[in-house]
């Protein structure tokens, strides 16, 4: 745009670009919080199906009958579980008793760095899933923790967890098989593994301490 | 309006003589992130080409009401503003790709094809033009990007098209390899990207330099690549 007439002053040329800016700022809010305001229920609605997506995946529905996504327990940060931030647990009940947990824990020996997990623990002690829900690992080298990314389809890795408690496995046999304990591992690729199982075996622990205390706390 | 010849000149343009990935190498952050496979480097190419064909439709609407002194930061508000829709729009109804995109959907204002074209083409020429102009040079980077994921995906994991169940439900991706090909790793990584990438920006020089012989013109050198991230 070339200015035919006379050169603006300092001044009116600053008022002029300021008002000009403001109104473009106002309008672009107003749209910006009217798509908000139209697409929030269907965000809300999309993350909440999400995540019992990703809790039914490490506890299938028939174990429980209550509000899964209303019964929780927010927890402060806990070194135990290896948390440095506050995490949700939901509590399943079957017909008001409790029945089982779903927690969050966090792997921190990663071999490239933390790897978040989704763990399911019954009222007896035993797993009933273990899911990856974060993690840097290799691809195509540790990210076989991930079952999307197992080559083994039918028998993912993460699912020998399952069914298992600190009763049928004893504390030293929570290792990899190259440690001496009872999980297998892929040649090559024993770092990812060995912290999820060292990272399984530490939510078990904290919730045969805690048990109680997590399924009564309001 | 726009004439037929006009948008086929435009067209031409975008998708083949100044192409955003093969030519001016623009975008090269999301290019290599998210080309791992087909899908998603099909998908973060459809979001640019809304944000392209939206943002240069809007600038050249609002152009006569931009001050020359002030216009780059109104561009960028406008792109940005149209980032973020597309951005909460996908979150609320294709949450899954959503989640597989992740931050390269609010980083396409990064992308400097966007704020290139707008400054270059939507701030001098009509709205028509300028929503052509966006989508076309979108497409240019659509038809690149998917060929390069998918031939990242092919060599590197042996499928096709996984992940497609993110977007349409109930499809499946193919195994175009035998189920115990071993995967190429390097082409999944980000240095895959690059190499794959010199391949193809080659594969159109050769092209042109043919065409070129055939004519018995000299052989234009490739333009220059400019670059940012």
């Amino acid at each position: 745009m070339i200015h035919k007439t006379k050169p603006l002053t300092a001044t009116t040329m600053a008022s002029r670009t300021a008002v000009i800016l403001f109104i473009f700022t106002i309008g672009f809010t107003t749209v910006l919080a009217g798509v908000y305001l139209l697409t929030k229920p269907a965000i809300d609605a999309s993350s909440a199906q999400e995540k019992m997506r990703s809790i039914g995946e490490v506890l299938p529905p028939s174990n429980y009958d209550n509000e899964l996504l209303t019964d929780t327990l927010v927890l402060p940060p806990t070194a135990e579980l290896g948390l440095d931030d506050v995490s949700t647990v939901y509590r399943a009940r079957l017909g008001g008793a409790p029945a089982a947990l779903v927690l969050e824990t966090v792997a921190p020996d990663g071999y490239s760095g933390k790897i978040r997990l989704l763990v399911g623990i019954r009222f007896d002690g035993s797993i009933t899933g273990v899911r990856v829900t974060q993690h840097k690992e290799t691809p195509g080298l540790g990210d076989y923790i991930d079952p999307k990314k197992d080559k083994n389809k039918d028998r993912p890795w993460i699912t020998q967890f399952d069914g298992l408690s600190l009763d049928k496995v004893a504390p030293h046999n929570w290792k990899v098989k190259k440690d001496g304990g009872r999980f297998d591992s892929t040649a090559g690729a024993t770092i990812s593994p060995r912290a999820v199982v060292k990272a399984v075996a530490k939510a078990l622990n904290y919730v045969a301490e805690n048990r109680d205390k997590l399924y009564a706390a309001k | 309006m726009i004439t037929w010849t006009e948008t086929k000149e435009i067209f031409h343009n975008g998708a083949w003589k100044q192409n955003s990935s093969l030519v001016q190498m623009l975008g090269m952050c999301p290019l290599l992130a998210m080309t791992t496979s087909l899908v998603n480097g099909f998908m973060l190419s459809m979001a640019t080409i809304i944000v392209m064909a939206l943002s240069g439709f809007v600038v050249a609407c609002l152009r006569n009401f931009i001050a020359h002194e002030i216009r780059i930061p109104v561009f960028i508000m406008i792109a940005a503003a149209l980032v973020t829709v597309v951005d909460l729009s996908m979150a609320a109804y294709m949450h899954d790709m959503y989640n597989i995109l992740g931050i390269f959907i609010p980083l396409i204002i990064t992308n400097c094809i966007v704020l290139a074209r707008i400054e270059a083409f939507a701030a001098k020429n009509g709205p028509i033009q300028s929503l052509f102009d966006g989508a076309f040079m979108g497409v240019g980077m659509l038809w690149t990007l998917s060929l390069l994921g998918g031939l990242r995906e092919l060599i590197g994991a042996g499928t096709l098209f996984s992940g497609i169940e993110a977007v349409i439900p109930g499809l499946q991706g193919l195994q175009i390899f035998p189920k115990d090909y071993p995967g190429f790793l390097v082409t999944i990584l980000p240095p895959g990207a690059f190499i794959i990438l010199a391949f193809l920006v080659a594969w159109k020089n050769w092209i042109e330099a043919r065409a070129a012989a055939r004519q018995h013109r000299p052989v234009p050198p490739p333009l220059a690549a400019g670059g940012c991230h």
